[in-house]
């Protein structure tokens, strides 16, 4: 069996400068990420950090490499819940215009066996970056209904 | 029919669209709505199990043919997908493709799963994990702004090669 890893792949009509500034712009980030502000615009050897809709940190992570507005590596250590006793693990993304378009890639790996972040961020990614598409594409963010929907599907897996 | 129980779900992607889960089962299966989100092919299904499906290429062209196995408007559709523009992948067994709409919030939640009967190596797979997302990326963008991406299709690099390989050695044969 290989490492799990996740990969998502989603075109976006907008610039790669644009698409940095949301991921990495604490104050664009709130807008899609279902409130939680995200800072990334740091230099390696600083930190990425996210706090939760209430103010809670919930990450502090250090930037691994950082490329504006190509490329962005940060390790990725949830300080919550049971997910803090696990090792980080690492998510690159990479930004490549096409034509009037960005494709954003993100890997997200270097997790053990088993890993409850890689299940969680398995659902996770797909739903906030569908909503970074729709907020630089509409100027509104998905509503964070997908929450229920990920409980209901997981209490579905676990029956 | 196709035994969909041999199955095994090798690729998924999921997308979140800010709309109805009809107008997202009508985008997928109406052919003019299909023409402007996927690459400019038709998508022709004959709206019942054991219906075809085909996806038709701009010039008219055969680019994938299978056979509809799940019809439940606007929640869920299973076909058989094979190639058909590439004379090797004619050969090859079907791949299965099921399309799940779910409701999440005040949004859909929409999950793509290619399963396959056999193991395929990764660069096949390759093609559907880097072709994939561009679909449902333009299939989102027209649904919630009107206006769906300009994207032109190639396979990824090694792709072609790996189905020349497999065309001759078969693996799918063997236990």
């Amino acid at each position: 069996m290989s490492k799990p890893k996740f990969v998502y792949v989603i075109y976006i009509a907008s610039t790669a400068e644009k698409v940095w500034q949301a991921l990495t712009d604490p104050e664009i980030s709130r807008q899609y990420w279902f409130g939680f502000r995200v800072a990334a615009n740091g230099k390696v050897g600083e930190h990425m950090t996210a706090t939760d809709p209430k103010g809670k940190v919930v990450h502090r992570d250090p930037i691994i490499e950082s490329d504006p507005p190509r490329r962005l590596v940060y390790a990725w250590h949830p300080l919550y819940d049971d997910l803090k006793h696990e090792r980080p693990s690492r998510v690159t993304i990479e930004l490549t215009p096409i034509k009037d378009q960005v494709r954003l890639t993100l890997v997200h790996d270097d997790f053990d066996d088993g890993s409850i972040v890689h299940e969680k961020i398995s659902g996770g990614w797909p739903a906030v970056l569908s909503s970074l598409k729709s907020f630089l594409e509409t100027g509104r963010g998905l509503e964070p209904g997908w929450r229920e929907a990920e409980q209901k599907s997981a209490a579905e897996a676990g029956a | 029919m196709i035994d969909a129980t041999k199955f095994k779900p090798k690729t998924v992607y999921v997308i979140y669209i800010a709309a109805a889960p009809e107008k997202v089962w009508q985008a997928m299966t109406d052919p003019q709505l299909s023409e402007k989100y996927f690459h400019g092919s038709h998508v022709e299904i004959e709206p019942k199990v054991g219906g075809a499906f085909v996806v038709r290429l701009p010039d008219g062209r055969v680019n994938v043919r299978g056979e509809v196995l799940e019809w439940s408007p606007p929640r869920r559709l299973v076909t058989t997908w094979t190639v058909d523009w590439v004379p090797e992948l004619r050969e090859f067994p079907p791949c299965l493709v099921s399309y799940d709409i779910e409701p999440a919030g005040e949004c859909v939640k929409l999950t793509m799963t290619e399963s396959y009967s056999w193991d395929p190596p990764e660069a096949l797979l390759s093609g559907g994990r880097s072709g994939w997302p561009a679909s449902p990326s333009n299939l989102k963008s027209m649904l919630e702004t009107g206006k769906p991406l300009a994207s032109k299709m190639e396979p990824p690099k090694g792709m072609m090669e790996a189905i020349k390989e497999l065309a001759l050695t078969k693996p799918w044969l063997k236990g």
